[in-house]
């Protein structure tokens, strides 16, 4: 196998403990919480204010658990294992204790569900449902607090807060950035900020998700949708190099949020303000749908059936150079690159770059410079990163356009090439001319893998519809191919990854069952 | 000596002995009657041979939980390659205690004498004495103090020109009950929340800025320069009932009594001897109905189990109590129970660090409760649905600032029970009236 | 046009120059950490201004190299730091249990009558008094003990006020 596995560490393997929870034996590394250890034995205990990204609070008191031999429940956050340990979690004695949280955390806590954009995915709720009191005993009058704009994309309700203090510790110790407290204390107590100071940290975002109930909401999506009313896909977010492992929440096929999917050796927890806002062009109006052919001044549409053999007819024998984006798949990128090998040419990319904004908490985590996904992948797959997309671009060379940014590409650039075939989402203002153009969907509506600046293969699944006509951009380069002679039609995703690890030694031995959902490092690492 | 009432015949006076003795702040003052000496004799034995007779002279911790001294002591490994602490607590906070409040204001030498030998028994070079931002005097007085031994080469990088590093800084608090609380007390001195931590890890492993830590109360290491001169042996004579508590003990009494003040007597003391004799009973016309003998964190005690109390860390317990901080708070018959327990929730609510959600609801909602039971607004429901809210905070927190709002509640309504229902007018709650309310 | 000085619209002059500057420096060798010098930061505020207004909290974030909302997270913690401006005379009546047996709550109520603060917290029109209630200043047996900016009094009673407050105007 060429395939490089996990970063190994030289670490010893840590001692082994073992214990039971409720009857299940399990064995887990010394110095493992009773609450992690649970997760392991199949058992999810109740907790609020533990997160696994985080320092340990111990301050909700919702992880109670009875301990045999122990004379008080133990907090499972901030319970270390033991060998030998008999661990309860649904005896009376911590059922009960937890009920009592349950009614304290709620006794102030408005319960106004069906107003609040977290119900249906808010712990709170949750873990009422599943051990709550039925009824509060409160008999009298509630604590208000009115709801503050803490800047940036957050909303902080106040009253639903129940000071778990997982937003403080994320901009205390993960963004570095402490713009939060605690403030006054006893049932005063709330989430404060210091006036003219916002939460406007590149990765402030977060404590939106890491909020377990409804007090901190994003501006952004505020009333957009219930829970409920989302679809959620796993997808790479293409908006930097880092290749943060995202949720795409769809609702009636329009992308209204981008969320974290935890990876442990990508993004943790977390993904960036930038990335998390930057979604509203997958649903963007003005695509082409439908194959576009020229004839005489304007374009007329055409089915890919003809489409297809024309855009081959126009290749056969011709140089090709292809305009690539950093943002294609690396399984279009392949089978583009094995378009330029078939015919010989070139291909090239730009990259556009940003500052630089890193999560200084977590170690390798930054809304990185380069600003695309895939820009490793067009490396390894022979794509030259150029400051145009067409440099090194000879004259007659039939110039295939795919989805890369054509105002980087100057009308005495274009001139030069005897065709322009336009592969992409849409078709810009500058490629009018083009003979024909191939309507392909948007990452968000197809399916693939971007590779990233630490050389990790990735994969991304289809979160909405593409439009009309459209195909996946991994299709129609196929497809291109095989009218040439040059290829095989591909019918799957998975069937062009495989062709592609077959062929090029950076990918050899992966697979998409073997990338799975936590992706795997090309063979030699980063580049 | 007495303070401020002149010393009584059955008081064994130790630490309280100059109390009210202007002479004896000064350091010229304290070195004329015997002060330093335990000092200047503690730093040449070694550090271990003061924590054993510490550990044998029987000493516990004087704040409240009354861990034995010595052995605390001894959890310090010293020659870790580590810097250690010791933080005196000087926050006396509790209700009902001030005992700490004198010691500091007549014989803050005493402090700062046991102190120094505390910071070398357990291979400290730094002590920090927290002093609650209340107590302004007792704060000039310490300061002067440690002042004074520093410029006498008590303290410094030469402690007493033995070559050994024994500094003390002075803390001031800035009104936070729970920064008595010891994990609390070195978050507040490392300038954070005074939040209680979750233990482990103990104070010992990592305490105050991650290093190894002791946290003594003021009495107790005010008391550590009598055991080093006068040694274990006659320390742990000082006994009048269970061998497990020696020594004297000050005993701060406050309330419905006639003479409230600090009292120091021997442990195992009769408590009826010591209110009725020693404070002088009631005051004029009136009897006494309940007391809280540790501090107000600890169960209210009817007088028949008052007056069967030995007073000592065993005594309390037996009669349904604890002995504290030593805290003796009298209640007489012109006081209604209610309205008190309800003061004291109220406290609880105030203090609460708003860390654990039993502590933070729980004190504020038990204070709604207990209010609105003093107002007549109360219900039989509302009784059970204390006990039931005592249970949830009872055991379950990081600290026991919980627990404490808890107990005087719940002892309060075993024990006058029917103060609480001669305020209860109606029988079960009618929920209109809350929406009004 | 009269014009009329708000506290607040004057520009904010550092606490942390000079003399005090030296006083703040002195203090951080006697611990490990900056931080640890935020008590003693903000008292040494709170005896220049009276009060901890948010530019001194920020101040005190500068200094220490802390945050300004870090810092307003250990004010608001700790009851003795005025977020507010407060009277010449801040004066503090314990009100809890010990004392309240023994009649504080007469003692407040004469206060408030004397000094002519409408409510417990609001400094009176002359902006001499402000009456607060406070949890124990631990000199229970000396009730009702009435802290009056750093100076305890101790034992005081509603008959003893009028002669009190008379003593400060």
């Amino acid at each position: 196998m060429a395939t490089t596995a996990e970063p190994t560490t030289a670490l010893a393997q840590p001692k082994m403990v073992n214990l039971t929870i409720e009857g299940r034996p399990v064995s887990v590394p010394e110095g493992m919480s009773i609450l992690e250890a649970g997760k392991r034995a199949g058992i999810l205990i109740p907790h609020y204010c533990y997160h696994p990204g985080l320092s340990i609070a111990g301050n909700c008191r919702m992880c109670l658990v009875e301990v045999e031999k122990a004379p008080k429940l133990a907090p499972s956050c901030a319970t270390a294992v033991a060998e030998g340990q008999v661990v309860h979690i649904y005896t009376e004695k911590a059922l009960e204790a937890r009920k009592g949280v349950l009614e304290m955390l709620l006794i102030n806590h408005p319960l106004d569900c069906p107003i609040c954009d977290k119900s249906g995915e808010c712990e709170l709720q949750d873990f009422t449902y599943q051990e709550g009191p039925a009824e509060s005993r409160l008999r009298d009058p509630k604590r208000f607090n009115p709801v503050e704009d803490f800047g940036g994309d957050v909303l902080y309700t106040t009253s639903r807060c129940i000071l778990c203090t997982r937003c403080v510790r994320f901009m205390d110790e993960l963004a570095q950035d402490t713009v939060l407290n605690v403030s006054e204390r006893g049932d005063r107590a709330l989430i404060g900020k210091f006036e003219g100071k916002e939460l406007t940290h590149a990765w402030a975002g977060n404590v939106i998700d890491l909020c377990p109930v409804g007090a901190l909401l994003s501006k952004d999506s505020l009333n957009k949708a219930r829970s409920w009313e989302l679809d959620h896909a796993p997808s790479i977010c293409p908006g930097c190099s880092q290749g943060c492992n995202i949720s795409i929440d769809t609702r009636d096929n329009t992308v209204v949020r981008l969320r974290p999917r935890p990876n442990e050796n990508v993004n943790k927890y977390f993904m960036c303000d930038v990335g998390r806002l930057d979604y509203r062009w997958i649903n963007r109006q003005d695509r082409v749908e439908v194959p576009l052919m020229r004839r005489g001044e304007a374009h007329v549409a055409a089915d890919w059936d003809i489409a297809i053999p024309a855009t081959a007819a126009l290749l056969d024998g011709k140089r090709v150079f292809v305009a690539a984006s950093p943002n294609l798949s690396n399984e279009a990128l392949y089978l583009l690159s094995r378009l330029i090998r078939a015919n010989g040419g070139a291909g090239a990319f730009t990259v556009a770059v940003g500052p630089e904004a890193p999560l200084p908490g977590v170690d390798d985590l930054a809304l990185r410079a380069e600003r695309a996904a895939n820009g490793n992948g067009a490396d390894l797959l022979g794509f030259r990163r150029a400051a145009s997309p067409v440099e090194g671009m000879a004259a007659g060379d039939v110039l295939i356009v795919a989805e890369a940014d054509a105002s980087q590409i100057s009308p005495e650039q274009l001139a030069l090439a005897s065709a322009i075939i336009v592969i992409g989402t849409t078709l810009p203002e500058t490629l009018r001319m083009a003979s024909i153009v191939l309507p392909i969907a948007n990452y968000a509506e197809e399916e693939g893998t971007f590779t990233n600046l630490r050389g990790r293969v990735q994969r991304f699944f289809q979160a909405k519809a593409a439009p009309g006509m459209a195909r996946p951009s991994w299709w129609v380069a196929g497809d291109i191919l095989a009218a040439l002679g040059k290829g095989d039609a591909y019918y799957l995703a998975s069937e062009v990854f495989s062709a592609m690890a077959a062929d090029v030694p950076a990918f050899a031995g992966m697979s998409y069952d073997a990338l799975g959902m936590r992706g795997l490092v090309v063979s030699g690492g980063a580049q | 000596m007495g303070y401020p009432f002149p010393s009584h015949a059955g008081e064994t006076p130790v630490l309280s002995k100059y109390f009210g003795d202007k002479d004896a702040i000064s350091l010229a003052g304290f070195r004329k009657r015997g002060g330093y000496d335990g000092l200047q004799k503690a730093l040449s034995m070694t550090p271990a041979e003061i924590v054993d007779v510490v550990k044998a002279s029987g000493l516990r911790g004087r704040g409240g939980a009354g861990f034995p001294t010595g052995i605390k002591w001894s959890f310090m490994k010293p020659g870790d390659g580590k810097p250690h602490y010791l933080c005196c607590n000087a926050d006396e906070s509790e209700p009902g205690t001030f005992k700490d409040r004198e010691i500091m204001r007549w014989t803050p030498h005493a402090l700062v004498e046991g102190c120094a030998i505390g910071a070398y028994a357990i291979g400290a070079e730094t002590a920090y004495i927290y002093i609650r931002g209340e107590f302004t005097e007792p704060l000039v007085r310490m300061r002067d103090a440690v002042r004074e031994a520093y410029d006498a080469g008590i303290l410094g990088k030469n402690a007493m020109g033995t070559g050994k590093r024994i500094d003390i800084v002075i803390h001031k608090g800035a009104g936070a009950y729970i920064c008595g609380e010891e994990t609390a007390m070195m978050n507040s001195i490392e300038g954070r929340r005074g939040n209680p931590r979750i233990k482990p890890p103990f104070p010992a492993v990592s305490g105050v800025f991650a290093q190894p830590t002791t946290i003594n109360n003021v009495e107790t290491l005010a008391a550590v320069p009598h055991i080093i001169v006068r040694g274990a042996e006659w320390y742990k004579g000082l006994c009048l009932s269970s061998p497990k508590s020696t020594g004297s003990k000050l005993f701060s009494v406050c309330g419905n009594i006639a003479k409230p003040g600090n009292y120091e007597v021997t442990l195992g003391f009769s408590f009826k001897d010591f209110l009725y004799d020693l404070c002088g009973g009631p005051l004029p016309g009136r009897t006494f109905k309940a007391v809280i003998p540790g501090g107000i964190s600890v169960p209210i005690q009817t007088m028949e189990e008052a007056e069967a109390t030995k007073m000592d860390y065993e005594g309390f317990v037996e009669q349904g109590s604890m002995l504290g901080s030593g805290g003796v708070i009298v209640f007489d018959d012109q006081q209604n129970m209610v309205k008190q327990i309800a003061r004291a929730a109220r406290f609880f609510a105030h203090e609460s660090c708003a860390q654990c959600t039993q502590c933070r609801e729980g004190t504020a909602w038990t204070t709604k409760i207990m209010e609105r039971i003093r107002d007549g607004e109360g219900t039989h429901e509302d009784l059970d649905t204390l006990f039931s809210i005592a249970d949830n905070m009872t055991g379950k927190t990081i600290c026991v600032l919980s627990d404490s709002c808890a107990v005087p509640v719940v002892s309060g309504i075993n024990k006058f029970r029917s103060e609480f229902e001669a305020l209860i007018k109606k029988p079960t709650f009618h929920p209109v009236t809350a929406a009004v309310a | 046009m009269t014009a009329v000085t708000h506290e607040h619209d004057a520009p904010y002059q550092p606490v942390f120059v000079g003399e005090r500057r030296k006083e703040l420096d002195a203090l951080f060798p006697l611990y490990p950490t900056k931080m640890a010098c935020i008590l003693p930061a903000l008292w040494m505020v709170q005896e220049d201004r009276g009060w901890v207004s948010d530019d001194a909290m920020a101040e005190v974030a500068q200094v220490l190299e802390l945050t300004p909302a870090y810092v307003k997270g250990v004010v608001t913690f700790y009851t003795m730091y005025n977020t507010h401006p407060v009277g010449k005379y801040l004066v503090q009546v314990c009100t809890t249990t010990p004392c309240n047996i023994c009649g504080a709550e007469d003692v407040v109520r004469a206060l408030l009558d004397h000094t002519n603060c409408s409510d417990l917290g609001v400094t009176s029109a002359d902006g001499l008094f402000t009456v607060i209630e406070v949890e124990c200043l631990g000199a229970c047996g000396f009730a009702t003990p009435v802290m009056i900016n750093e100076e305890v009094i101790e034992s005081v009673t509603a008959a003893r006020v009028p002669e009190l407050v008379a003593g400060l105007k």
